[in-house]
C-alpha cells in the first residue's frame, strides 16, 4: 500500500513538470558563433537590443554587433523560417519564462533572404 | 535698399559655388551615393531631399505609389480611408487657366518639422541627415503629428500587421509616414519611388544631397525654378517641385 502511494505521488510529480514544457532551444545554425557567450546572451540580450535599437533608429548607425534582424537570421527554425511558434527559438523560451516579447508586433520574425542581410553572412 | 542677412548668405553661397565651378569644372558630374560604413552615424553634413518634376509626372501613373507599397509592405485589409499611405498621387487644376498637374505627395522632410514640435514623447524626430522619422518604440499613437502636418503625410496603423518587410518594422497603434526609404538610403540606394520612376523612364523624381553643391539635385534647383509646397509656412521642406 505504501509502495502504491509512493508510485502515485511520483506520478503526480512527473505530471506537474510535464505541464510546463521545457523551451525548445533549437539552434538552426549550431556552429557556436553567437555574438556573445550563451550565459551573457541569456542575461543581457534585451539590454543589448534596447541600446542598439536607439542608436540605429535615432543616429542611423547600422551594422552593430547586436541586431534583432541578425538574431532572427541565425535562430529562425529551419522548418518554419520563424523564431515564433511553439518550437520557435524566441517564443518557446519566453513562454517558459512567462515574458511577452513585443518585438515581433512590429518586426518580422522571419529570417531575411541572404541577399538583403546587412553586411552579408553573420560572423 | 537694405540688404538682409539671407540675401547676403545667398550672394556668398552663389559666389562660392561659382568659384567651385571655376576651380574644378566637371570633376564630379554625377554624385553617386555610397553606403555608410558600419558603426558610423548619419552625417549632419548631408541633407537628403527630392526634386519632383511635375512636367514629367504622368496623369494616371502611380508607379511610385506601387513601389512604395511593395518596398515597405504597406498592404492592408481595411477600407481605403484608413489604409496607411506614405505617398499618394494628386491631380490639381488651375481653374482660371485650366492647366493641370499630376504629382506625388509624401512627407516633405521639413527642416523645421511641425510633427516633431508637437510630439509629446519625442518619438517624432529629425535625423542628422534631414530625414524625418517616427521612433515607434516611443510612439504612443496620439496622432498629434497627423494633425500638425500640413501635407497630410502621416498615417495611423489601425490593424494588427503580419509579414512586414524585415527592414521596415511597423505595427498597430503607431503613426508612420514616408521614411525616405531610410533602409535603402543607408545602403547607398535611392528611395523605391525614385527608382521606380526612373525605371519607367519618366525620371520625374530626383533624389540627392541638397547640401552638396555638386550633386545633380543641387545643380537642378540652382538652374530651374522650383517651389516648396506651402513655402509660406517656412518649414523648409526637403522635397521640391518643378513646374508647379
Amino acid at each position: 500500500m505504501r509502495y502504491a502511494l509512493m508510485v502515485m505521488a511520483l506520478g503526480v510529480a512527473v505530471d506537474a513538470t510535464a505541464d510546463t514544457p521545457k523551451p525548445a532551444v533549437v539552434i538552426a545554425d549550431p556552429a557556436g558563433r553567437c555574438v556573445a557567450p550563451n550565459d551573457v546572451m541569456r542575461r543581457t540580450h534585451m539590454d543589448m537590443l534596447k541600446h542598439q535599437r536607439d542608436r540605429t533608429v535615432r543616429q542611423g548607425i547600422r551594422g552593430e554587433k547586436a541586431s534583432l534582424g541578425a538574431c532572427v537570421d541565425c535562430h529562425a527554425s529551419k522548418t518554419t523560417n520563424s523564431v515564433l511558434g511553439a518550437e520557435g527559438f524566441c517564443q518557446s523560451c519566453h513562454s517558459y519564462a512567462a515574458v511577452k516579447p513585443d518585438c515581433f508586433d512590429c518586426h518580422s520574425a522571419k529570417a531575411r533572404r541572404k541577399d538583403v542581410m546587412a553586411g552579408g553572412e553573420r560572423p | 535698399m537694405s540688404i538682409d542677412g539671407s540675401r547676403r548668405a545667398f550672394i556668398g553661397a552663389s559666389a562660392g559655388a561659382l568659384a567651385g565651378l571655376l576651380i574644378a569644372p566637371g570633376v564630379r558630374l554625377v554624385e553617386l551615393a555610397s553606403a555608410r560604413p558600419d558603426g558610423e552615424s548619419a552625417p549632419s553634413s548631408v541633407r537628403w531631399g527630392m526634386l519632383i518634376d511635375t512636367t514629367r509626372c504622368a496623369d494616371g501613373c502611380d508607379d511610385c505609389v506601387k513601389a512604395c507599397d511593395s518596398e515597405n509592405a504597406l498592404g492592408s485589409s481595411i477600407e481605403s480611408r484608413q489604409r496607411p499611405q506614405w505617398i499618394r498621387k494628386i491631380d490639381i487644376k488651375d481653374v482660371r487657366t485650366g492647366r493641370q498637374h499630376s504629382l506625388p505627395m509624401m512627407c516633405q522632410h521639413c527642416a523645421n518639422p511641425p510633427c516633431v514640435d508637437v510630439c509629446p514623447t519625442g518619438a517624432s524626430f529629425k535625423r542628422a541627415d534631414g530625414i524625418v522619422l517616427v521612433d515607434r518604440h516611443s510612439c504612443i499613437g496620439c496622432r498629434y503629428c497627423m494633425m500638425a502636418c500640413p501635407y497630410k503625410a502621416r498615417s495611423f496603423v489601425h490593424e494588427v500587421l503580419v509579414d512586414q518587410n524585415s527592414e521596415v518594422p511597423r505595427g498597430k497603434g503607431c503613426v508612420e509616414g514616408c521614411t525616405l526609404c531610410v533602409h535603402r538610403v543607408d545602403k547607398g540606394q535611392a528611395p523605391a519611388c525614385a527608382d521606380a520612376c526612373s525605371k519607367n523612364s519618366r525620371g520625374a523624381i530626383l533624389f540627392g544631397n541638397l547640401n552638396d553643391p555638386d550633386s545633380e539635385i543641387s545643380r537642378r534647383i540652382r538652374t530651374v525654378a522650383t517651389t516648396q509646397v506651402r513655402a509660406d509656412l517656412r518649414l523648409d521642406p526637403g522635397v521640391r517641385y518643378q513646374g508647379l
